[in-house]
This record gives structure tokens, sequence and C-alpha cells, in this order.
């Protein structure tokens, strides 16, 4: 069996995930910073390892040790996301990057050491590079094969310098000396230190046949390493393809039937890029920037995928603004920037040989709709959990998902997902008993109550009804007032009130007048409104 | 043939006696045949392009040929009617739509037996509301509308043509034009609340029916809307008196279960 081995530069840059948390969090590089993980410390900043904190440790235990520190989250995905332009700026001066974890990756040398004309000058290219982006302390290791180059940068820290070259053939040396904790898992570690194998020579000494029969495949992979006969090359990624689409608008329009009018062409080229791909779009982000630097971002999600028209249409609303959506735009618009957020294969949303049912009729009609009146013009209701009744009902545009944090990552869907659906199951004590009104006011009904005699009804501190309703007005008037034949109340509602903004007290009544209809009446403070009308 | 040989005025005063003791003893019997009259004619179409949608039991009364009919408008004036008639076609499948109507409650639909994910709300449709039907009608089943100004005869016309065509039934909140029926709630009675104590369980509500032409008489029904099992269904006549009340706007509600106490926080 003949051994390739490949000759590789392993970049490592120490405490990847601090670095992509002061990047992103804007800290100074000599804060101390820990990064936790389920109530551990994942990570943590040099100036935090002079204080005491090390990786595992508990995090009150670290804020003892260190009272000043930093404590972050850990994101993984930030990892990646903040290392992702420093991999674009590599492949810019070498090729064919392979990135082994985020903080970690993988070059073939041959090519950089021949066009620098030398290892150490390609190593020497490849950390200026990186100086330019501000990482200083990152570490270079080369030697035989992924594992071997990967153990030389790690191999760094103990030298003190910032770059360790491990001559060709020299990796099996090289790797001996070192513990077997770092190749192996540590079940597997633990057998090999009973077993008297300490070290990576130990093991590599071993017979290759012998650590096959006794480790399986895995004790194989991890033997061919120790020994420096590592038989994998590095598999360079292919960089992504960028899908966004941008416009930019000199001189700043400020209509939006200019602006959507002209990102028409883009809507289709966008559209047609990701067909020809073999790509469907459910979910894009709109960005829209104005003269005078504000920028208004969104994501738009669509029940089934985007088509070109769907796209100048989530434009347009987005411009026009609602309830929901903050245009913040009050100047021209100079640069419209639509990306896709969420792509999906074509085959999973191929159409079926007589079209995908009646859902998608449904789909084009309200989406007709949709765009005469606007993205909030067509809704759909979900059930959401409360003690008030506009509570227990949330209105959903047609396409979105409820408001929830949590629903992220579901996948769209044209039925809203089901996520207030368990609020509206609690019990929620203190809730409306027996029949529900047929009618929410959606704003406030203002309403008259008054005792048979036509004084005002009022509930004391108490909770203590003062006067027997006898007569109501539904429209506050005097002129319109009828009896009540029978009533019932006062239930208090008291909710939230630790929270200023949003707590509520008020008396609930219910109420049948000598017409016929029932309501549901509400007292706040001296205010009798209706919540609601049995019609 | 001597079988049948009565003199006439024996025979007359021998079926009179049968009938009126029939009526008197046996409403229960002759509520069974109507009821089954009307699936017999619910099912068998009128006209050849006639379809029905499949509602609820109870409503099978008041609306002429005992169902919805497809590419027809009907006229209700009670939200609580619209859910009960939505229910139906709702339960089996179909989807519904509701234009201009901001504060339909959603959560009472929900205990009327509508599929909320097959619900869809045009809250707010301004001036357009007719075109905004008219998009509706051509992809939804049943489509509710609150019109709030009359139509030109014209466009009513035309929506009515695309009904049928579409096979979509129209209830309208408010004056049609050419409805199959009008739905008018006459008197409700409320039940579980007494002065000052209780709380709203079930409703008892008298519906009359107008159909298309004048000369129709108008159907009268009584109806749980709902009971308190959240049930629509049929109220039975037990006592004959109190079904049809004389005045029916005076009538006491009178508690029917005092619940007990309620807990709120």
């Amino acid at each position: 069996m003949s051994i390739r081995l490949t000759r590789t530069i392993v970049l490592w840059c120490p405490d990847w995930p601090v670095t992509a948390a002061m990047h992103a969090t804007g800290q100074g590089t000599d804060a101390p910073i820990a990064l936790i993980d389920k109530g551990l410390v994942f990570a943590c900043s040099s100036a935090a390892r002079t204080e005491g904190v090390q990786r595992g440790l508990k995090l009150r235990e670290a804020q003892y040790r260190a009272p000043e520190l930093v404590v972050l989250p850990y994101d993984p995905v930030q990892d990646a996301r903040v290392f992702e332009p420093v991999i674009t700026r590599i492949e810019e001066i070498m090729p064919g990057v392979q990135v082994i974890r985020p903080g970690t990756c993988a070059i073939r040398s041959r090519g950089p050491s021949r066009y620098y004309g030398g290892e150490e000058q390609a190593t020497q290219a490849l950390l200026a590079c990186l100086g330019e982006l501000g990482i200083h302390d990152a570490r270079v290791g080369i030697a035989d094969g992924p594992f071997a180059a990967e153990q030389a940068a790690r191999g760094t820290s103990r030298q003190g310098t910032a770059v360790q070259i491990v001559p060709p053939d020299a990796s099996p040396a090289f790797l001996a000396p070192l513990s077997i904790g770092i190749l192996v898992d540590d079940r597997l570690a633990v057998l090999l230190h009973r077993l008297g194998v300490h070290t990576l020579g130990d093991f590599a000494a071993l017979p290759a046949l012998d650590v096959l029969r006794r480790f399986g495949a895995e004790g194989a992979q991890a033997h061919e390493k120790a020994g420096g006969r590592e038989n994998r090359s590095v598999a360079a990624r292919i960089p992504p393809k960028l899908y966004d689409v941008e416009l930019e608008f000199e001189p700043a329009l400020d209509r939006i039937d200019q602006v959507t009018f002209a990102i028409r062409a883009l809507a289709d080229r966008f559209i047609d890029t990701l067909r020809s791909s073999r790509l469907v779009c459910t979910a894009i982000r709109i960005e829209v920037r104005t003269e005078s630097g504000d920028a208004s971002e969104r994501s738009w999600l669509h029940p089934r995928w985007f088509s070109a028209a769907d796209v100048v249409d989530r434009v347009r609303w987005q411009l026009q603004g609602g309830s929901a959506i903050d245009t913040g735009l009050r100047s021209g618009v100079t640069r419209v920037q639509i990306s896709p957020e969420r792509l999906d294969s074509t085959g999973n949303h191929e159409e079926g040989l007589w079209g995908s049912g009646p859902d998608e009729r449904i789909h084009h009609g309200l989406t007709r709709v949709q765009s005469m009146l606007g993205h909030e013009g067509v809704l759909t209701a979900v059930g959401g959990g409360g003690r008030m009744l506009a509570d227990r009902q949330i209105l959903v545009p047609w396409g979105d998902r409820p408001e929830d944090g949590s629903s992220r990552s579901r996948a769209a869907s044209p039925a809203p997902a089901a996520a207030p659906a368990a609020a509206s199951a609690e019990p929620w004590p203190g809730s409306l008993q027996g029949l529900t009104p047929s009618t929410v006011f959606r704003r406030r009904h203002p309403v008259t109550l008054l005792t048979a005699g036509g004084a005002p009804v009022a509930v004391d501190d108490r909770g203590r009804i003062d006067g027997v309703p006898g007569r109501f007005s539904p429209t506050g008037m005097p002129d319109d007032l009828r009896r009540i034949t029978v009533w019932a109340g006062p239930w208090p509602v008291t909710e939230r009130w630790w929270d200023p903004e949003r707590a509520r007290s008020l008396h609930r009544f219910q109420v049948v007048d000598d017409d016929g209809d029932a309501w549901l009446l509400a007292l706040d403070g001296l205010d009798w409104w209706a919540e609601g009308r049995y019609d | 043939m001597p079988a049948v040989a009565h003199s006439p005025d024996a025979s007359g005063t021998v079926s009179n006696a049968v009938a009126s003791n029939t009526v008197a003893s046996n409403t229960a019997a002759s509520n069974t045949v109507a009821s089954l009259q009307q699936r017999i004619s619910s099912m068998q179409a009128t006209k050849l392009d006639t379809r029905t949608l499949p509602t609820l039991e109870a409503l099978a009364g008041i609306l002429p040929g005992g169902s919805l009919r497809q590419g027809a408008a009907y006229s209700v004036d009670s939200t609580s009617l619209v859910m009960a008639l939505l229910a139906g076609p709702s339960q089996s499948g179909a989807w519904c739509g509701v234009v201009g109507v901001p504060d339909f409650g959603t959560e009472a639909a929900a205990s009327f037996g509508i599929d909320l994910t097959r619900l869809v709300l045009v809250p707010s449709p301004a001036d357009q509301w007719l075109t905004v039907t008219a998009a509706l009608v051509d992809v939804l089943t049943v489509v509710v509308v609150s019109p709030p100004r009359g139509a030109a005869d014209a466009d009513v016309a035309r929506l009515s043509a695309r009904m049928r065509q579409r096979g979509c039934t129209l209830i309208v909140m408010g004056a049609w034009p050419q409805v199959e029926a009008s739905l008018h709630i006459e008197h409700s009675q409320w039940n579980g609340l007494a002065q000052g104590y209780g709380f709203l369980s079930g409703r008892e509500v008298t519906i009359t029916s107008t159909g298309k032409h004048r000369f129709d008489r108008p159907k009268t029904a009584s109806l749980w809307l709902p009971d308190a099992q959240q049930n629509i269904r049929t109220v039975e006549p037990s006592p004959p008196a109190s079904v049809h009340p004389a005045s029916p706007r005076s009538a006491p509600a009178r508690p029917v279960a005092v619940p007990p106490l309620r807990e709120t926080g």
C-alpha cells in the first residue's frame, strides 16, 4: 500500500470563540471575557485566564475569581459567521482552503510554497494577511498530513513562536512524544493508558493489523494518524455562490411606484438565477437604504415559494409600511438589496401532475387580494392565551407565522404554526366561562351603565358593586337607554401588576338587555366599555 | 263496495276526530316526518345544476331545501347564526372567508366548530369590498360579506353569475337583492344568567326564515345556539305552549341552572 502524504499548512486562531464574540460585540481585546454554554465556561480570553478563569468552571466560580468578567452566551453560529470573511480573504491569496472548524483551517502547502518561494515565506504571507484583518495571535503549523500540521500549530504555544514547521518525513518523530489523549476519545484513551500506551509513539509502535482487530476501523484510523501516515488530503471547499441582488438609485427615488417599477427587472433576474441553480426561495430579506442613511430591513416568508411578482410585492409592502412594519423611511430610496434567507431544492417543491391540489388555487386568490390591500389585508386567526378576549385571538397576515421567538426555525407553511395554541390550552383562571361573544370589539367601544334610578354603577376598592345595574346604553348616548333584564358581575381581572406598561385591572359584567341582546362589559376605573357582544 | 259504504258526513267526522287526535298527541311523530321529508328534498336536486353544501342538521328546518346551496346568496342578521352556517361546510373541509367584519370573534367561531386554519379574514377592505369579495368567491367555498353600502344591480348580477359558475355560497350580513333566504333571529332567550350571579351558558333562539318569493310562508324554528355543551341543536318541543311564546320580546329569561361560584383572578 503506497502512502501518499499531503504536505499541509494548518492555520489555528487560539480562542476563536472569544475572538468572534469580541468582533460581534465590539469589546476590547484586553477585556476579561468568558463564553458560557450550559452554565459552564466554554472559552475565555487571555485576560480572564490570567485571573484564574478556565474552561469547564461554573459561571459563579468564574465570576468569583474574576469579578470584572464579561459574560456572554456561546454562539456556534456566530463563530462560523465571523470566520467566513477570514476564509474569503485567505482564498484570495492561496486557493483550496478546508475549514476544519471555525478558527482552524487547512491548506495544501505545495502551491503556496512554490508561489511564495518556500514554506517560511508562505506562512509569513498568511500571517500578514490575517494581521490586516486584525487577527494578531494566529498560529501556523506545517507538517505531513492535516493532523500532524494541526498539532504543529497547537505546539507553537509551547515554543513561544507563531510558526512551527516540521521538516518532511519528520512528522512521526514530532508526534511520538505527544499524549494519546489528543487523538482518541476519552473511553479509548483510558483503555490505552491502562494498557500502558501513553504517547502517540507508543501507539504507533503497535502492529497495524492488531490495532485494527482490537479497536476496529476507528482505532486503525487513529493508528495511522499517530504514526504520521495519514492518508488524507485537504478537501478544499467550494466557495458558496451568492444570490444576493442589489440596485442603487442615483438620484434617489422618492416614490414607491418608481422603486417597484425599477425593481421589477431585478426581481426577475433574482428568481431566474435561483431557478437556473434548481433552487426555490421560501424566505427573503429585503434591505432598503435611504439618502439620509436610514435603513429598513425585514424578512418575508412565503407559504410556497417566491415568484418575481411576489418579490416586487414584498418590496412595495415594506416601503408602504404597516402597523407591524416600521419602514423608517423619511427620505429618498438610494439602494434596495434582496437576499435569499432560505433556499430549497426545486425537487422538494415539484408540482404534481395535476397541480398541487386546491390549496394552490386558494393561495393564488388570497395573494391577489393581498397585493390589492397590502400584507396585513388578509389574515388568518389562531387561538392565543390570555384572559381578555382580544388576547385569545391572534390574527396573522396570510403567509406569515404567529409572532413567536421560538418558532424561527420552523418551516414556512400556509397554515399558521401552532405556537400560541399551547398558550390557549392553559387554564387561564379568571378568563371568561360559558359562551364566548361572537363579536369582539377591536376598538374600545364606550357604553353607559346606570342603575334603575339613573346613577352610574361603580365598583369599590374591595370589589363590591355600588348600585344594581338597571339601564344600559350600547352607544353611550342617553337617548339609547334600554332596560336590563338579567346581569352578573363584577368579575375582577387583575393582570401583570408588576409591569406598569402592561398592567391591567378591570371588572367584567355580563348583561342582557330587554331587546334580547347580551353584552360583555368591562369597567376600567370609571369608564364602561363593551368588550364583546353576543349577537 | 260494501266495505266503504259510509255516509259522507260520518266519514268526515271520523277523519276530523283522527286529525285532531294526531295533532294533539303525535307532534313528535309529525316532526320526524317533516325532518325526513326535508332530508329527502335536500338530497333530491330540484334543478340540474343545484348542488348543496353539508350544513348542520339543526339548520335544515329553516333553509330552503334543507341545506346551503352552492351559488346562492343568503341574508343573515346575526354573527352567531353566520358562524353556525359556516360550521357545517368548514367541518367538511371547505375554506371560508369573512370580508368587512373587523369584530368577528374567532374564538367563538372555533367554539361553533369552524376550523380556523381554513378561515380567512379580510377585516377592512374599505372601498374595494366588492372586488375583494369577487376575488374570494373565485377560490373559497363560503364567503361572508358585510357590505358597507348597497351595491349596484349590475355588480350584484355579475357577482351572482360568478358565484353560480364557481359554486360559491355568499352569506351577506345586511340587505342584498335576490337572496335564497333571509334568516332573522326573532327572539333569543339566555340561560345561566340571573340577577347578579351566574354566567351565560346557553342561548335559545327563534329564527324566522323568509324565502325567495314574497308569497312563501316564513319558516320558524327554535334552536339552541348553542346549548350548555356548545352544541347547536333544535329545541325539543316538550310543552307546546313554550315553543312559540305569545309575546316574544317580553318573555322573562329564566336561569335554568345556577352555576357554582366562579373562580376569578
